[in-house]
Formats: structure tokens, C-alpha cells, sequence
């Protein structure tokens, strides 16, 4: 071994090695950290899909459930709620539900399984708030065109009876509608989608 | 065995720790003998008042997290513990509270004067950098510190503002489910906001205070005549002609001051510590509950601007990202001030009418812009908003161009100051 100067091509590949292999052991170690931030299995377990009894629901009327602490709304629809459907199309921002805020096997304008039982995740697609239940109609407060539906109290967005955005309004998609199925005639699972599909 | 002695002759015991530790050396160089300049007014105390504020929001904090329970379960009613069977509870919350509001007042009229006497130009970009994080980072403590007593007003606060993250592309929901650590806002999600509020947060603010100070002490104070006291030095002792030492001449006025400031903040504490509703809010009375939303929700009155900006941009392309990016557009051009002011001279005592007519649309814009995003939403503040927003951006990226074109008056040599 030599001790009469340095070999700079040695140093600066021992140095740039070095700093490498640091620097790769530094993203390594953020690994626990960043991932402890994720649900954990407690939260996941806690996310499991709900059953509910719709048997006393009546007609023109809603329950909110909680799914995965968010509210989940079912509704069933009266006749004339379903025709005022088609009433509103020239005001909605995507009325064939062409965003995919639904699951693939839920079409149509009243994007529903069976088209009298609506099933929707009760969380406005603009930040997340609850709106309010307003079947009433008119009502000229909220729109000229209203035949009914729900309107957001945080920033004004409005939403007709099958969970359709309307224009002009700051949330920009449809309401989620939840993968759902039927355990029998009375009982939806939320959070599950039928068999067979998915 | 022999050291070598402090160059301040210091003796006894500061003169065993001078000879360890810089202790005379720190107190002369940022307080006994840091020079800044003579001309200082009122909108000078605001600096020392924030320092005053965190001093005052890190203690009540510390004392508050004595009693306050981080947990969904327990801490709406922990936070009416404190309030009612702690003594003197009611009064450590209440200075914390009124502590939050006030320390965005008076780090906004700190900001104000910088950009009335051009404080962020050249040599001092470092110090509005820093002080602009600084901005940045108190935006996060006091949204995090607002979560906490999971009141319902926290409670969707908290929504509403982590789902902004949701707007990011692709990412955007496995990003909220990540930093909420749940499928919704929860226990997780306030533990995690907890220890951001109480250890992380405090910590970098604390620092980037400490380069804030130091970046300032390195270049010297502007005034407001914006013009640099150090061109002048006495040639005997090299200190500038137009500046005194900060302290006593400083330390005296700030308390001063801050004697002012006590009065009309502990009126607030005592005799309206929720502030009419703007301060502590109507809703945040009933404790946290999912299911359902309260009428309007509003934010904290001070992010009321930025707030206003998100609301009045209209989602595009099927996505409501645009509103998030202006807000966040917002406070990042701030950052960029030093660079976007392209006039010859600094002060606004010296600046043309464009200036002046410029800052005080901007003015009149950030002020309505704060107040319809308080209320609710309303097509007249929509409009208002969106025309504060245009606005407010017009005033930071036209800045190139009219203070260029702007005329100005002729800048004096010294500072300008009448003895009283």
C-alpha cells in the first residue's frame, strides 16, 4: 500500500457508492413511516359491508345508514318521482351517467338495481358534505327546474332524485352510488356487489 | 491547563461561560448592538407581537395538552372538561383560541408591511422565504389545532379539507383514505392530527422562526423608506449613522406595544372568547357527528380568502382540481414576491399611483374575498369572489410590468425621521 497521495477515481467511486447505498437505505426507512399512515387492520375490519331491513321504508321516503361511517341513503322513489326523472335531463351535467361514479351493472337515468329503490352514498362529489333531502317541488329557492332531489348547504351544489349533478354547480360528478345487492325482497347488503358480477 | 480568554474581558461567572459559550457575544449581536434603523412606526411592532403570540400559543398549548384527550371518544368531552372542571381551564383554552386568530392578524399586517416598504426585495429574499413557510406552516398548525376538539364544524372542516387532496389525479381517494389512515375522518385521523399539532408542526415553526431572525439579523432591518442604512457608517466605529441599538430602544417601544396589544387581546379572552361566532364557531358547540352536516359550513375566518378562491372556480373537465390549485396558487406566488417587484425603488413612500391603485384593488379584493368565504354561498359572492380572485392574481403576476412602467420619485439618501 502506498501512503504517497490519493487515487481520485478510487475516492470518488468509493464516495458516489457510498452515497448511493445511504441514499437507498434512507428511501427504505421512510417505508414504515409513510405506511403507518395507511388504515390500519382495525379500520379495515370496521369497513366491512352493512345489511339493512328496508321492509318499513315508506314510499317517498329515506333512511341513511352508515357505511364505512359515511351515510348511505336509501330512498324509494314514488312513480311520479321516477317521472320527474326525465324532466331534468336538459339541466344535469352528465344525465346517462357516462363518469363511472356508479358500479358497471347500475344504469339508466334512475341508476338504481330496481328502479323504485335509490341507493347513494350521502357525500357531495365537491367536498364531501351531506345534502339535504328536499322531495318537495317546486321549489324556485333552489332551481327553476326542480323536481325534487338534494341540495348541498355547504357550497350550493344540487343533485335530482337519482343522485344527478346538475350545471353550474361547484361538485362536478354525479353522486356515488355504493356497490349494493339484495340478500331477498326487504334486505340490501351495502358495500357488496351482487353475485355473479364484479 | 490555559484557554484562550473571550475577546469581551468578560470576568466572574459570565466570564467562566463566555469563555465556553457565546453568551455575550449572541446578546450584543442581536440585541444590545444589532443596529436597525431609527425610522421604525406602527407597523413595526407586528413582528415582535407574533413572536409574543407563539410564545404565548406554545405555552397555553403545552398546558392544554395536560388535559386533552386525542381520541374520538373522549375528546369533545375532555375539551368540556377543560372548560369546566380544570381551574382556570376555560381561561388557558380561551387564550389559545384567541391566540390562533390572533397570530394570523398579526402575521397578515407583518406581511402587509413587507410588501408596503418592499421588505422582501433584495438583500432580504431569504427572510420573506422564510417568512412566507413560516405562513405556510401556521396554515397547517391551526387547521390541525381546528380538528381537535372534534366538535361537528371540526369534524367536516376536517372533510372538506383532506378531500381536497382527493382532487389529484388518479391518486386523489387512495391519497385521502392514506393521510385520514380510515375511510372517513376518525380516531385515526385526529391522533395522527394530534401529534402533528402538539410535536411536529411546533417543531418546524419554531425553527423556521430561528432562520427567520437570523437571515434578518444577517442583512439588517428595512425601513420604511426603504432605503440601506448600512450605506452610511460612522467611519470610527462602523456603525450605520441612521441606526440604534435594538436594544433598549426596541425592547422599550415593543412593550410598548405589546401593552396595547394585551389590552384589546385579553378583552377578547374575557369578555368575548368566541368572537361572535367567527372565533370559536356555533356549530362546534355539538360534538362530532358523521351523519350530519351543519347548514354552512365555513372556515376559520382567516382562511376565509383562500377559501372564497376554491369555492368561486368552477370545476372543469370533470374535475374539481382547478379550485385546490388556485387556492394553493395563492400562497405559492406570495413566495415569489422578491422576484415578481421590478420597481427601482422599494418603499411605497417612494412608488408611482399604478402601485398604489394596485395595492389597494388587491387590498379591497383579499378583504371581500375573506368575507363571502365566510357566508354562504350566494350567486352575488360568486361572482364578487371570482372577480377578488382575478384580482388577486392580476396584482402578483402583473407586477413585472407595472412596477417597471410605474414612475417613481426620487429615493433620499438617508432615512427621513423628525425627533419627538
Amino acid at each position: 500500500m502506498s501512503n504517497q497521495g490519493v487515487d481520485p477515481g478510487r475516492r470518488r467511486f468509493l464516495t458516489l457508492s457510498t452515497a448511493v447505498v445511504g441514499g437507498a437505505g434512507v428511501v427504505a426507512a421512510t417505508v414504515p413511516f409513510l405506511a403507518s399512515w395507511k388504515p390500519s387492520e382495525r379500520a379495515k375490519a370496521l369497513g366491512a359491508p352493512v345489511e339493512i331491513d328496508i321492509s318499513t321504508l315508506e314510499s317517498g321516503q329515506r333512511v341513511t345508514v352508515a357505511w364505512r361511517g359515511k351515510p348511505v341513503w336509501v330512498v324509494r322513489r314514488t312513480s311520479e318521482m321516477l317521472d320527474g326523472l326525465k324532466k331534468v335531463d336538459s339541466s344535469l351535467l352528465d344525465p346517462e351517467s357516462k363518469q363511472k361514479q356508479q358500479p358497471d351493472y347500475i344504469k339508466g337515468e334512475a341508476r338504481a338495481i330496481k328502479p323504485e329503490l335509490l341507493v347513494l352514498i350521502g357525500s357531495c362529489t365537491h367536498l364531501g358534505c351531506s345534502p339535504t333531502f328536499r322531495p318537495d317541488h317546486p321549489a324556485p329557492e333552489i332551481d327553476s327546474n326542480w323536481q325534487g332531489g338534494f341540495y348541498c348547504p355547504c357550497h350550493g351544489s344540487k343533485f335530482d332524485l337519482s343522485g344527478r349533478v346538475y350545471k353550474g354547480v361547484p361538485a362536478p360528478l354525479n353522486l356515488v352510488v355504493p356497490p349494493y345487492r339484495f340478500a331477498s325482497d326487504t334486505r340490501i347488503v351495502i358495500g357488496e356487489d351482487p353475485k355473479g358480477v364484479a | 491547563m490555559a484557554i484562550t480568554p473571550n475577546p469581551y474581558k468578560t470576568t466572574g461567572l459570565l466570564g467562566w461561560i463566555d469563555d465556553r459559550f457565546p453568551l455575550t457575544k449572541l446578546w450584543k449581536d442581536h440585541l444590545s448592538e444589532y443596529y436597525a434603523p431609527k425610522n421604525f412606526n406602527f407597523w413595526y411592532f407586528f413582528g415582535s407581537l407574533a413572536l409574543l403570540v407563539l410564545v404565548n400559543q406554545l405555552l397555553t398549548g403545552i398546558w392544554l395538552a395536560m388535559h386533552y384527550k386525542p381520541d374520538a371518544a373522549q375528546a369533545w368531552d375532555s375539551v368540556e372538561y377543560i372548560m369546566r372542571d380544570v381551574p382556570w381551564g376555560n381561561v388557558l383554552r380561551y387564550l389559545h383560541s384567541t391566540g390562533a386568530s390572533a397570530f394570523f392578524i398579526v402575521v397578515y399586517l407583518h406581511m402587509y408591511r413587507g410588501i408596503l416598504y418592499g421588505s422582501h426585495r433584495k438583500p432580504r429574499e431569504l427572510i420573506w422565504i422564510f417568512g412566507s413557510l413560516i405562513f405556510l406552516v401556521l396554515m397547517a398548525e391551526a387547521f390541525c389545532g381546528y380538528v381537535l376538539p372534534w366538535g361537528n364544524m371540526s369534524y367536516w372542516g376536517a372533510q372538506v379539507i383532506i378531500n381536497l387532496f382527493g382532487t389529484v389525479p388518479f391518486v386523489g381517494p387512495d391519497l385521502v383514505i392514506w393521510i385520514q389512515g380510515d375511510y372517513i375522518p376518525s380516531d385515526a385521523t385526529l391522533n395522527r392530527l394530534f401529534s402533528l399539532h402538539v410535536v411536529a408542526l411546533p417543531f418546524v415553526l419554531v425553527g423556521l422562526v430561528v432562520a427567520h431572525l437570523i437571515a434578518l439579523h444577517e442583512v439588517g432591518s428595512n425601513n420604511p423608506d426603504g432605503v440601506e442604512i448600512k450605506k452610511h457608517k460612522d467611519p470610527n466605529t462602523g456603525i450605520p449613522l441612521d441606526g440604534i441599538p435594538f436594544h433598549p430602544y426596541y425592547t422599550v417601544k415593543d412593550i410598548a406595544g405589546v401593552g396595547v396589544f394585551l389590552i384589546i387581546f385579553l378583552g377578547v379572552v374575557f369578555f368575548a372568547p368566541d368572537g361572535g361566532g367567527y372565533l370559536l364557531e356555533k356549530p362546534n358547540f355539538t360534538p362530532a357527528n358523521p351523519m350530519s352536516t351543519p347548514e354552512h359550513i365555513t372556515p376559520a375566518w382567516y382562511f376565509g380568502a383562500f377559501y372564497a378562491m376554491l369555492r368561486a372556480t368552477p370545476s372543469f373537465a370533470g374535475t374539481q382540481i382547478w379550485g385546490v390549485l388556485v387556492m394553493f396558487g395563492a400562497v405559492a406566488l406570495i413566495f415569489f414576491l422578491p422576484w415578481l417587484d421590478r420597481s427601482p425603488v422599494k418603499s411605497i413612500r417612494y412608488k408611482g399611483p399604478i402601485f398604489k391603485i394596485a395595492l389597494a384593488l388587491f387590498t379591497v379584493s383579499f378583504v371581500l374575498l375573506n368575507y363571502f368565504g365566510m357566508q354562504p354561498p350566494s350567486a352575488l359572492g360568486t361572482t364578487i369572489s371570482q372577480i377578488g380572485t382575478v384580482v388577486y392574481f392580476l396584482f402578483f403576476l402583473l407586477m413585472p410590468f407595472y412596477t417597471k412602467i410605474d414612475k417613481t420619485k426620487p429615493v433620499p439618501e438617508r432615512v427621513t425621521y423628525e425627533a419627538h
